[in-house]
């Protein structure tokens, strides 16, 4: 027991030591390399202003939004709802730079929307502004908010759920009783993520705002590079970026309590019966959500297909790099987050919760600055070009990671809960534990994480940029290439690549953790 | 990983035993095979005959400042000429070294540390089924409401900082209401250029913030002549990409013949077709067809590095006033 515990611990501070390094070494080797921090000026709080309101308003929509759609899901059982929930991630993963000309292909100004109301003689809609920010992340982080509602929803014990039945819960009373316990314990993490994700929006913000109004912290980075190369604001302004993380995180954890509902024997959800006008409200609800998740990206496929054969020989090579990079993060990012995740159960509340912040800074960090950071601090040791794809792959890890403990870390407090005592006084711990009780039960989340991370990692620009190589271009660094040199129609083929593989990837790692279950 | 100390050895090594290895530091366009980079790198390896070149690619301004006198390459190409005083400031370059009087942009341009490879005027591209009276002028530009517009930020893109500065030079401490206005009609301000393009052809807007040699990629490579620039009487604001040589160039012969053959006529009359711009040291009638055809400008505007840095604050503060009034 002590042994194991004392492997655990030993593992989660080489982890906690990467995560420092990723965080908050890149950010003072960058303040450093200023000799200093420099002072914000009224622009870059006006940044902070939008960045905060657009996050809160697009974290509030997304997560209003996807607790009826997870409950409608949840409770429906029907042919290709498993391929449906799957397709619906999809916007989640995609580049964003793809996902907003999926978007427009519907809202913008040449797009379905405004092409059927002009058929009706009305004028066009406007997308772009806050609303257009909003829509764009709603469209972005709906999938993500709704898939882990949903896995709140498929964790309350089907005991309970039977019970309910059998008392003749009335839908009120189902929903005062179980499902906002759980709805409280889930959705102040789901609201965190989605908050924190559009925290650091950057392309998005901006493309989708209309103009400088819409400038975000994380342009303001950009700029501070970019035009004024000036460091110490760059590294002044990702403290601030990370001040609101934490903020966030603070509410977050303050507001979700767990739902104690209980373990049960993990048998599958008895088939419940509901009144038909609720049966219609949800599949209005299913079907308006999957057109507005999945419309965009059949114009995705619809533009890029006839340009998907002939693309050149360098896209294909691109790929098959993206894959390791991916497979590698994979790797890393859930051996990380079952690290991290055993080590906070395993100690006090305060090391605990200290741990838990520092798997989801991450989120917080500026792409921009941990990319420089890193190469500021690899520099003297080694050729940044030989480290390129590596870097990249544990960036990448880093980045990915506090949506695999979001994942793994509730349904590891579950099984310690529920089978813990059992484990222990049946003598089974260490690997014995970990192979037999703990793994057969976070197969879900595990394999929801994995594929998550692969589609995530393989979509990602960000950091590369900077150490990247011209021989080992990414896939995404191709298709960005593609468009710089005017190839709208072959970077429109290699964006429906990024699409398929990134799906094929989240769905092979999704399926495998399905592949027990039921739900 | 290695230890420096090997690393230094090793690298010591390598350039004693293949000393005929340029190493160009260069945007990452410049890597992919649809840049002009693997033109560049044919064309000057047939010309020295053994030599190879090595394009060592990223985001050059930051690099040179990050990693200063560590740098291991013999040369620049690729910066833009909004870079041109930081990077000068580095200290990093040596003189050059040739005779600019071959030079055929529309600038005077005296500079021992950058020869200009290519150039180009920033202007709007409307697509000609679409708009059929483009604007002739700035001045109709501001007051045409019937015209949206895509464009992208001055603080994060050099074709969005020439508007910026172009508007300065035409409009200076009046360019408060011309933001307002343009900003009327704007669909929106990408950080980049290549979301704008992308946002562009997609039908998002009837014009885009480009370069007036945009329309010859469409002409030659997809034969498609819809695409055009819109051409003003007041001018266009030049912008040109320069090469340089680094001092702590390990082979500075062959850096020194680099910079001979962009000037070469071989290279120039290559860049045209191979960076979509025109070259920076051939007469207009020696271009190539398409883009000896485009529509000129007749007067090139334009503020040198120490003007274009004095100028970008007040400018600036002139933009975001007018854009979010």
């Amino acid at each position: 027991m002590t042994r194991a515990r004392a492997i655990t611990l030993a593992l989660a501070g080489v982890v906690a030591l990467w995560l420092i390094a990723l965080n908050f070494g890149a950010l003072g080797a960058v303040a450093w390399h200023a000799e200093g921090l420099t002072g914000l000026r009224a622009a870059d709080w006006a940044a902070v202003r939008f960045t905060l309101v657009q996050a809160l308003l697009s974290a509030l929509f997304s997560v209003a939004l996807a607790i009826p759609v997870a409950r409608a899901l949840a409770r429906r059982r029907f042919r290709g709802r498993g391929v449906l929930i799957t397709l619906m991630g999809a916007p989640f993963i995609l580049p964003t730079l793809v996902a907003v000309l999926g978007l427009l292909a519907v809202f913008g100004r040449a797009g379905l929307v405004n092409d059927a109301l002009a058929v009706i003689g009305l004028g066009p809609v406007n997308i772009y502004g806050l609303h257009g920010v909003v829509l764009a992340h709603v469209f972005y982080n709906l999938p993500l908010a709704t898939r882990i509602i949903l896995q709140g929803w498929a964790a309350i014990p089907a005991e309970r759920v039977r019970l309910a039945v059998s008392l003749g819960f009335s839908p009120a009373d189902r929903l005062r009783h179980l499902e906002l316990p759980m709805l409280r314990e889930v959705a102040p993490g789901a609201f965190l993520l989605v908050f924190l994700i559009c925290l650091s929006s950057f392309a998005v913000a901006l493309a989708l705002g209309g103009g400088p109004r819409a400038t975000t912290v994380e342009l303001a980075i950009y700029q501070a590079f970019r035009f004024d190369f000036d460091m110490g604001r760059a590294a002044a302004l990702a403290l601030v970026q990370f001040a609101l993380c934490l903020g966030a995180g603070v509410f977050a954890l303050r507001v979700a309590l767990p739902s104690g509902l209980g373990g049960g024997l993990d048998r599958p959800l008895p088939r419940m019966e509901y009144r038909p006008r609720a049966a219609w409200g949800d599949a209005t609800l299913i079907a308006a959500t999957a057109a507005f998740l999945l419309v965009p990206l059949a114009l995705i496929v619809l533009r890029g297909a006839p340009h998907l054969v002939g693309l050149p020989v360098a896209v294909w090579q691109a790929t098959l790099r993206s894959l390791w990079v991916a497979l590698g993060a994979t790797a890393l990012t859930t051996g990380f987050a079952l690290v991290l995740a055993h080590a906070i159960l395993a100690l006090p509340r305060l090391g605990a919760g200290a741990l838990e912040w520092l798997g989801l800074a991450a989120l917080a960090a500026s792409p921009l600055v941990i990319g420089t950071g890193l190469f500021l601090m690899a520099r003297p040791w080694a050729d940044p070009r030989d480290l390129a794809l590596a870097v990249t792959m544990l960036v990448n890890a880093g980045l990915a990671l506090p949506f695999a403990l979001r994942l793994i870390l509730p349904a590891l407090r579950d099984v310690a809960q529920t089978q813990g005592r059992l484990a222990a006084s049946l003598g089974v711990h260490g690997l014995a534990r970990l192979h037999q009780i703990t793994l057969p039960r976070l197969r879900r989340p595990l394999g929801f994480a994995a594929g998550l991370t692969a589609a995530l990692s393989m979509g990602d620009l960000g950091v590369i940029l900077l150490f990247a190589e011209a021989e080992r271009a990414t896939l995404p660094m191709q298709l960005y290439r593609l468009m710089q040199a005017y190839r709208q129609d072959e970077a429109a083929g290699a964006a429906l690549l990024l699409l398929l593989v990134s799906l094929a990837l989240f769905w092979v790692f999704e399926r495998w953790g399905r592949r027990d279950a039921t739900a | 990983m290695k230890s420096p100390l090997f690393a230094a050895a090793f690298l010591g090594l390598a350039a004693s035993a293949q000393a005929q290895t340029l190493t160009v530091l260069a945007p990452d366009y410049f890597g992919s095979d649809w840049g002009p980079g693997p033109a560049i790198k044919e064309g000057f390896e047939a010309r020295c005959g053994t030599c190879t070149l090595e394009f060592r690619t990223g985001d050059v301004l930051p690099r040179l400042m990050l990693e200063g006198a560590r740098l291991e390459a013999d040369a620049v190409i690729g910066l833009n000429t909004d870079m041109t005083l930081r990077a000068r400031e580095t200290g990093l370059f040596a003189p050059h070294g040739r005779d600019l009087g071959a030079l055929t942009v529309p600038v005077a341009w005296e500079d021992d540390t950058f020869i200009p490879f290519n150039w180009s005027y920033a202007a709007w591209i409307y697509d000609k089924t679409r708009v059929e009276n483009p604007p002739t002028s700035f001045a109709e530009l501001v007051t045409r409401d019937d015209l949206s517009l895509i464009w992208q930020d001055p603080r994060s893109s050099a074709s969005g900082l020439a508007l910026m500065l172009w508007v300065d030079q035409l409009y200076g401490a009046d360019a408060g209401p011309v933001w307002a206005a343009l900003s009327e009609r704007t669909v929106t301000v990408t950080a980049g250029w290549s979301e704008a393009y992308g946002l562009f052809t997609e039908g998002e807007a009837d014009m885009v913030l480009s370069y007036t040699t945009s329309p010859a990629y469409h002409i030659v490579a997809e034969e498609d002549d819809s695409k055009a620039a819109a051409i003003f009487d007041e001018g266009h604001y030049f912008m040109a990409e320069v090469a340089g040589v680094l001092a702590g160039a390990q082979n500075p012969e062959l850096a020194a013949d680099f910079m001979a053959y962009i000037l070469s006529p071989e290279f120039q009359s290559m860049i045209a077709y191979g960076n979509w711009s025109y070259p920076s040291a051939l007469p207009r009638d020696a271009w190539p067809e398409v883009m000896r055809d485009l529509p000129l400008p007749d007067n090139a505007l334009f503020y040198d590095e120490t003007q274009a840095e004095a100028r970008r604050q007040p400018a600036l503060d002139l933009w975001l006033g007018g854009m979010t009034r």
